[in-house]
């Protein structure tokens, strides 16, 4: 069967996350994450951020939103009974802190075969209020046997 | 942090995810696949039984990183790249382990492995910090 690809180079509507404290220390307990900047207002101002810092991989929480619609999208009409997350790179810009609206855009980059499991990839790209880009994320889903 | 060259190993981080980990992950992520947090569900799926969040281990892999060589600052971590391989059971010891690959300045590159016992769970991660 041959791979659809339509959906390459698509891009879906953005989401805003608001980032919140409570929020980063649930993540940072589950993580054993022990760094005071993730859980004390004070601590993490001392440090130099504008309040709580969120833990570089609590970009998956505010990046999902963005990327679920892709995912489902009859466009890329992935196949969920045999797809595994077979990757994933994040790279980090300015910190997200507590009070951060971040807005992250979904992009499809590529839907390839190889030895016949597709390789789909998208792209989120995560700006905090001011602009300035806080994560770029690249999904890698391997469907087996297409 | 200074004398830092290649081939250095970092320090090992174990970490042993309980019963109810992938629960509380869950609500910490918003990812509620039942693969994850449902035993019955996974079986019935061919799984050995729930398995982990790749997105957790990639986070303790993070955390590795950031805590082995940047005291767990969380502005060190520039760029982490993972590959997802075998899959991660709760009530497993992960044993994460590193070896610096490059050091140019202050920019630091670390090649990152993640397994339970033989099970690598993840392979080929490569992580750059900032120091």
């Amino acid at each position: 069967m041959a791979l659809k690809t339509d959906a390459v180079g698509k891009s879906w509507p953005s989401t805003t996350y608001q980032v919140g404290r409570e929020k980063i220390k649930e993540y940072a307990t589950v993580l054993g994450i022990e760094n005071p900047v993730h859980f004390d207002v004070g601590a993490a101002r001392e440090a130099g951020f504008r309040d709580v810092v969120a833990p570089p991989m609590f970009a998956v929480v505010y990046s999902m939103h963005a990327l679920a619609p892709a995912m489902f999208d009859p466009d890329v009409a992935m196949n969920f009974a045999t797809m595994v997350h077979g990757g994933q790179t994040f790279e980090w810009g300015e910190p997200a802190c507590s009070g951060d609206e971040i807005t992250t855009t979904a992009k499809c980059i590529s839907i390839e075969e190889k030895l016949g499991n597709g390789f789909y990839v998208f792209e989120t790209v995560s700006v905090n209020g001011a602009g300035a880009e806080v994560v770029r994320g690249t999904w890698t889903n391997i469907v087996r046997g297409v | 942090m200074a004398d830092l060259k290649a081939g250095d190993a970092i320090p090992e981080l174990k970490v042993t995810p309980d019963k109810y980990l992938t629960n509380r992950y869950a609500g910490a992520s918003g990812d509620f696949n039942p693969i994850h947090i449902d035993p019955d569900f996974a079986k019935a799926v061919g799984l050995p039984s729930n398995i982990l969040h790749g997105l957790y281990s990639m986070g303790v892999v993070a955390k590795a990183a950031a805590q082995g060589l940047a005291g767990g600052d969380p502005r060190a971590l520039k760029k982490l790249t993972v590959q997802f391989r075998g899959m991660g059971l709760p009530e497993q010891e992960i044993a994460v382990t590193g070896t610096v690959k490059e050091v140019d300045g202050n920019r630091i590159v670390v090649d990152l492995e993640a397994a339970q016992g033989d099970n690598r769970i993840i392979r080929n991660a490569e992580a750059e910090l900032e120091l």
